[in-house]
């Protein structure tokens, strides 16, 4: 039999029975709906995570001390970074192109009668280059010149919530009572998907927050930069052993934990990924019933029509013949069901982005993983019944009322 | 006749039927042959074993043992792929209920056996399909739907159904017995009309009325074959043009 009319007699046969290969169909759309709209959800987030994170730059390194908690109460008291490890850094590591101390301290800074909520960053000029942050107008405080200096750096958000358009370099900031004096602005960089803004920031000399605002000379954190992409995990070691050997550390547990950039996506990553999997797990499992559907639909069908069958099988057709019949009506089925309950996710995946504003991303692969998926689908479920209606006897089939 | 090699030629043949622990002989050693052209009446009431002998003759159930040669092709021994490519190149069937496939027009229905051979493109499918419903006289019912049809118009699609493949043999299986007294002769005109063109019928009944259309009647009992006669063929013309005509209501 030619494939023509074997696609002619699968469409005739799903034809008659419109109601039915309706629902059948259904069961299939919304199984693959909602397995495009899960994995667009999990791309998505991934996604605007991930892009997120590469906003702080890509190469960038963060040290952080080495908690040792236990039962979220901290138990020991920790290793703290300091002044002499940024310096030890910068000097003898290789693999570092850029290395800034990060200081915050959280308040108001004031203008006239306008306040604004913003925490003042303690940093050293390599900050701006790790982070990805560049001057706009005005110019970067320097590291040795401006050790101390009561001056500032401020990101759009600043400049608008706290000068309302009015050109802010050589103005002063009042920040817990201390004067800053602007000397640049950045260039905006926006804000995350999660609502944190990169503008929204004061930079100041690290020295100036360490003698000035806190009173400490310990660092909560160290940013660096590694010389390129393939050198975060040399950069890493070669930071931590600086780090060891300035204490002459000997324990076996380190005494900061350093972060890459990939190894940091990856943390924040995990969960999301894991609740998108359960997701696309649940909604596959509904795709499985939509074929135990079919399934049903062609049993169904099969016993209604063993007096066809019959006739068939004795004007000359083969078990084969019977059984791609059957066969080609439920891989039709599926794939209907694939390509309708594509669209409708693609859809569906567009009215979430714009109706909720979560990031939503439909991948090339999903759609055609999710079609092979409903051709296997149909094939698998539509298996069994093809292979009872071709097994059938024809004297048997034909006598069936 | 005698002359020709036979085109369908039984030996012995018997068959058996397990029910349970008794074993059933449905035939129990049948020989004849029909040779082509002929036009044989295979009589015998119900438990004669003549629906056996029909399964047997279509290709669709094997003897248990005997001989069965078609068309010079011994069967006993063929797989069941091979005995449907039989039924659907040698075979023409004709059944009682006509087995149309519903929602189906009649020249589609016409078509059906050809779709199994993939020798014959759409095109000549279609061309072949309509000479044989020509041939029953319902060139003017092409795409009507089995529904929409009367009885005798549906048997005589199945009819068209069965010439379509061009067979050598035409088994037809009580195709008179959902039918009335006046359409059974209509009917039977067309099998005569056939068996004029040459080809060869094989025609199960029980009812003699109608055997008598054929020039020779097979009559089995009890698995064997009681008596195999030929006879004078009864015009069904004649016959039909000498029935009351049909009562009309006003």
């Amino acid at each position: 039999m030619s494939p023509i009319t074997l696609i002619k007699i699968s469409l005739c046969a799903l034809l008659r029975n419109r109601m039915r290969t309706f629902l059948s169909v259904l069961g299939i759309v919304i199984g693959v709906a909602a397995v495009i709209t899960m994995v667009a959800m999990g791309e998505g987030s991934r996604q605007s995570i991930k892009e997120q994170m590469t906003s702080m730059g890509t190469n960038a390194i963060i040290v952080m001390p080495n908690w040792n908690r236990r039962g979220g109460v901290q138990a020991e008291s920790s290793e703290m970074l300091e002044e002499k490890d940024v310096i030890a850094i910068r000097e003898n590591a290789t693999y570092i192109n850029g290395v800034s101390p990060m200081i915050t301290v959280n308040g108001q800074a004031i203008v006239g009668n306008n306040n604004s909520p913003t925490t003042l960053s303690g940093i050293s000029a390599d900050y701006l280059k790790i982070r990805n942050y560049e001057i706009e107008d005005g110019v970067m405080f320097d590291d040795a010149a401006d050790r101390m200096a009561k001056v500032c750096v401020i990101g759009q958000t600043v400049v608008k919530n706290l000068f309302a358009g009015e050109n802010p370099i050589g103005k002063t900031i009042r920040y817990k009572s201390i004067p800053l004096k602007v000397i640049g602005t950045l260039k905006s960089k926006g804000s995350g998907d999660f609502g944190q803004d990169n503008d929204d920031v004061i930079f100041t000399p690290y020295q100036t927050v360490m003698r000035r605002f806190s009173a400490t000379t310990n660092i909560r954190q160290i940013y660096a930069n590694s010389i390129g992409e393939g050198y975060a995990e040399k950069a890493t070691a070669e930071i931590m052993t600086i780090l060891k050997e300035r204490r002459n550390w000997t324990k076996p547990t380190d005494p900061f934990r350093v972060f890459t950039q990939e190894e940091m996506i990856q943390m924040v990553t995990s969960t999301s990924d894991m609740l998108a999997l359960v997701l696309t797990v649940i909604a596959g499992i509904s795709l499985f019933v939509g074929g135990i559907g079919i399934m049903n639909i062609m049993y169904v069908s099969v016993t209604e029509r063993t007096k066809e069958i019959g006739l068939r099988m004795a004007i000359g057709a083969r078990g084969r013949d019977i059984l791609m019949q059957f066969l080609f009506e439920s891989v039709t089925i599926s794939l209907m069901g694939g390509v309708i309950g594509i669209l409708l996710g693609v859809a569906a995946s567009q009215i979430v982005k714009t109706v909720m504003g979560w990031p939503m991303i439909v991948s090339f692969a999903s759609v055609i993983i999710s079609f092979a998926v409903c051709f296997a689908t149909g094939v698998f479920f539509g298996w069994y019944p093809a292979r009872k209606a071709s097994r059938l006897d024809p004297i048997e089939a034909l006598r069936y009322e | 006749m005698s002359n020709d090699l036979p085109i369908l030629s039984i030996e012995n043949l018997r068959r058996d039927f397990k029910m349970g622990s008794e074993t059933v002989h449905a035939l129990r050693g049948v020989s004849f042959d029909i040779f082509p052209g002929q036009f044989v009446t295979i009589m015998g009431t119900s438990g004669s074993g003549k629906s056996t002998m029909l399964n047997i003759l279509g290709c669709m159930d094997k003897p248990t043992s005997g001989h069965y040669i078609l068309d010079g092709e011994h069967t006993e021994k063929l797989s069941r792929d091979a005995l449907a490519r039989i039924r659907g190149k040698k075979i023409g069937f004709v059944f009682q209920n006509y087995n149309l496939l519903n929602r189906t027009t009649a020249v589609e229905n016409v078509e059906l056996p050809l779709l199994y051979n993939s020798e014959v493109s759409s095109a000549e499918r279609r061309r072949r399909a309509l000479e044989a419903l020509d041939m029953v006289g319902l060139s003017d019912r092409v795409n009507h739907l089995p529904n929409q049809m009367s009885g005798g118009q549906q048997q005589r699609v199945a009819i068209a159904r069965a010439l379509v493949n061009d067979p050598v043999i035409i088994l037809a299986d009580e195709a008179t017995g959902n039918l009335d007294t006046r359409t059974s002769y209509e009917i039977m005109m067309i099998f005569q009309e056939l068996h004029r063109q040459g080809k060869t019928i094989a025609f199960v009944t029980h009812e003699p009325d109608i055997a008598t259309f054929s020039e020779r009647t097979i009559t089995l009992r009890d698995g064997l074959v009681k008596k195999d006669e030929t006879h004078e063929m009864q015009d069904a013309k004649a016959a039909f043009d000498a029935l009351p005509p049909p009562e009309t209501y006003d």
